[in-house]
């Protein structure tokens, strides 16, 4: 307990100070050391991996480099999709490296346990890829930032928009572990808010090769809608097989997580129609064109929203780094949270005390072989989804920093 | 309509015919693992990433040189084998008289360089790959609809899998293989040149690989990972059949995928792991295997 009050004291301080030259701080270490750790080989490392890390790199580049003379330093690592190779590389690293920041790839599992370890070490923890809400609501700490998604917003958008489109009855079919777990109950919640039922769900473990065994299951339901609550190489399995099997004559998909890797490698004509929700499109704004273009000539395929959410995330640290002079933790957590993201991922989006970063999300739907001009020319923007109503609100939350 | 634990028994045939199709490809994969442990005492690691390169060179052949699936069924495992042949020739055949660990190293290694060179290449999301036009559709059997591709690929793989036990066990080619095996020194002295039957036969068990790769290019996305995903569950099948039993390769393989299938409508969360709970009690009563024999 003394400990905390000391803590308390030490950052009253530190705000005490805020109006003097901030160098007073300075950067630990004489380095920002950044350190990202994603799934850079497994299922999905297509959507973030090393086309993440050449984001984040840009990031940098684009910072100068060196703030005040200090070096910018990224580290990398793979967590194999398995949390406690993330944790205990994020616990090597804050201990031994003087890790500044820790930035969260894909993967919900191994992005609660890092953001268990950032909070126990006191630094920011910035989470790209991951979807489970959980991070900002049961799981809340004070030094997550959930940046990009997650599952109650892809929940919100894509499930209301289809009962809105006469999809009453639903079946899911589910990735066995904590993301999927979060997807199906979020748009189980919202489904059933909406005035639809859920028929029942089947979770299949991660990385199955051979979905054609639940989808038979899903269809004996005489469910409307096949909501797919998994990601990456899972759903782009999950929907050859239903095309396969003639599952999607009878029942209509909706991708709750899909990214626009997926649609490019199942193509248009196994995915035209579907609805889905993300935060960012390539296509979406002449800013977002500007990026794609610097992002191609390094990576030579489109980005995905996570890789544009990597760059954003950095950028923005970088920011308050530069602004506040220092690499402190709680220093950039306020600064973090008291500032606004206006770039070319986010429009007037800010970080809430709950470590949700709030901005606008996007409902799509996917072209028509005929519609599209080319390779990446894939979605149709349906509607613009604001942040304070796609995301889980302050009032809905059980997080424990919101002062009730 | 009959139930059986609340499944309705129309349901329970269409997930055993599943399973079956599943089975097949356990069932070619992990005989040309035991055919290769059987004659030349290697664990084949690569075989995974071999099964992806079958995948990876008929999809090459269909949208490089417009090759079509069926050419690719002949051409694909082809290659393939010819790739082992060098494997063997230039690296394996340097390990025969080492402890088991050598090979299962050296071809562990090999997965690693294949798979990572696909995947720099060609990214984790894989490939399309159209299913030819002759078995396109469906085939209604009453109780499932089943797509026609599907129930190839149970014919398909068992005819090669029955021909290859055939070869082995009833033929006299098949027999000087075995002898091979026992007492090279003997054999030898018959006038049999034993290292390049050796050869041929590694180069058989990977085409046999191959083979299972293009049969499984059009049901599955065609990616980097799809040898790995499957080569731990093919391994429990051979362990669990008895290491180097040829039919028991080919009835564990197929078993098992009927197992798993039942465990897919029953427990879904458990089908990943079933396999290995079947390998764990069966080594602790038949160390050996199912079909092998207690040396």
């Amino acid at each position: 307990m003394k400990l905390h009050h000391i803590t308390a004291a030490l950052a009253l301080a530190g705000l005490g100070f805020a109006g003097l030259p901030a160098q007073a701080q300075g950067i630990s270490g004489d380095v920002i050391r950044i350190g990202f750790i994603t799934d850079m080989s497994g299922v999905y490392s297509d959507i973030d991996g090393p086309a993440g890390v050449e984001a984040i790199r840009m990031a940098i580049a684009d910072a100068g480099g060196a703030i005040n003379g200090k070096k910018i330093e990224l580290v990398t690592a793979d967590h194999q999709n398995k949390a406690d190779i993330a944790s205990s590389r994020a616990r090597e690293w804050f201990d031994q490296e003087g890790l500044d920041v820790l930035i969260g790839g894909t993967n919900s599992a191994t992005n609660l346990a890092m953001a268990a370890v950032a909070a126990e070490k006191k630094k920011p923890f910035i989470s790209i890829g991951a979807g489970a809400s959980d991070l900002t609501n049961a799981q809340c700490t004070p030094y997550t930032v959930h940046y990009a998604y997650d599952t109650v917003a892809l929940a919100r958008g894509t499930g209301s928009a289809v009962v809105k489109n006469g999809g009453k009855t639903w079946f899911f079919l589910t990735a066995d572990y904590a993301f999927g777990h979060a997807l199906e109950r979020d748009t189980t919640a919202v489904v059933k808010a909406a005035g639809g039922e859920v028929k029942g769900a089947v979770r299949a473990p991660l990385a199955t090769a051979d979905f054609s065994s639940f989808l038979l299951q899903a269809q004996a339901s005489g469910a409307q809608i096949l909501g797919l609550a998994n990601a990456g190489g899972d759903t782009i399995n999950s929907i050859k097989a239903a095309n396969e099997f003639g599952v999607t004559q009878t029942m209509k998909m909706a991708g709750l997580l899909i990214f626009i890797n997926d649609i490019h490698s199942l193509g248009l004509k196994a995915t035209q129609g579907m609805y889905l929700t993300d935060s960012w499109y390539w296509d979406q704004s002449d800013a977002a064109r500007a990026w794609t273009k610097k992002f191609e000539a390094k990576v030579n395929r489109k980005p995905s929203s996570l890789q544009a959410a990597d760059y954003s995330s950095v950028a923005f640290y970088l920011n308050g780094v530069k602004a506040t002079g220092t690499d402190d933790a709680d220093t950039l957590m306020k600064w973090m949270k008291s500032n606004k993201i206006n770039d070319f991922y986010a429009h007037d989006g800010y970080v809430r005390e709950d470590g949700r970063m709030v901005h606008e999300m996007y409902l799509m739907q996917v072209k028509t072989p005929e519609e599209s001009k080319g390779p990446w020319d894939y979605y149709k923007v349906v509607s613009k989804l604001p942040g304070d109503e796609v995301y889980t609100k302050p009032s809905e939350s059980s997080c424990k920093l919101f002062k009730k | 309509m009959i139930d059986i634990f609340g499944i309705p028994i129309q349901a329970l045939l269409g997930q055993l015919l599943l399973g079956l199709v599943n089975g097949s490809f356990y069932a070619m994969l992990s005989l040309g693992l035991a055919v290769i442990f059987g004659l030349l005492n290697v664990i084949n690691f690569a075989h995974g990433s071999l099964y992806m390169l079958g995948a990876f060179v008929a999809w090459m052949g269909l949208s490089y040189l417009g090759l079509n699936y069926w050419v690719m069924l002949i051409l694909a495992p082809l290659v393939v084998g010819l790739f082992g042949i060098v494997i063997e020739k230039l690296l394996l055949k340097h390990l025969y008289k080492l402890d088991h660990l050598y090979g299962l190293l050296l071809t562990f290694g090999l997965t690693l360089l294949i798979e990572g060179l696909f995947r720099s290449f060609y990214g984790v999301s894989g490939q399309p790959y159209p299913t030819p036009d002759l078995l396109r559709g469906a085939t209604n059997l009453g109780f499932m609809i089943l797509p026609n591709y599907r129930g190839w690929v149970v014919v398909a793989s068992i005819t090669v899998c029955l021909a290859t036990w055939f070869i082995i066990e009833r033929t006299r080619l098949g027999a000087l293989l075995r002898a091979g095996t026992e007492n090279p020194k003997l054999v030898e002295a018959f006038g049999v040149n034993v290292p390049r039957m050796v050869t041929l036969t590694y180069g058989f068990g990977v085409a046999l690989a191959g083979f299972a790769g293009v049969l499984a290019a059009p049901v599955l996305q065609i990616s980097p990972l799809m040898g790995s995903n499957l080569i731990i569950v093919v391994f429990a099948v051979v362990v669990i059949g008895g290491m180097g039993s040829i039919l028991g390769a080919i009835v564990t393989g197929l078993g098992l995928g009927v197992i798993e299938g039942l465990t897919k409508v029953f427990w879904p969360e458990a089908s990943s792991t079933v396999v290995f709970i079947i390998m764990a009690i069966v080594l602790l009563l038949r160390p050996a295997g199912l079909f092998g024999k207690e040396k």
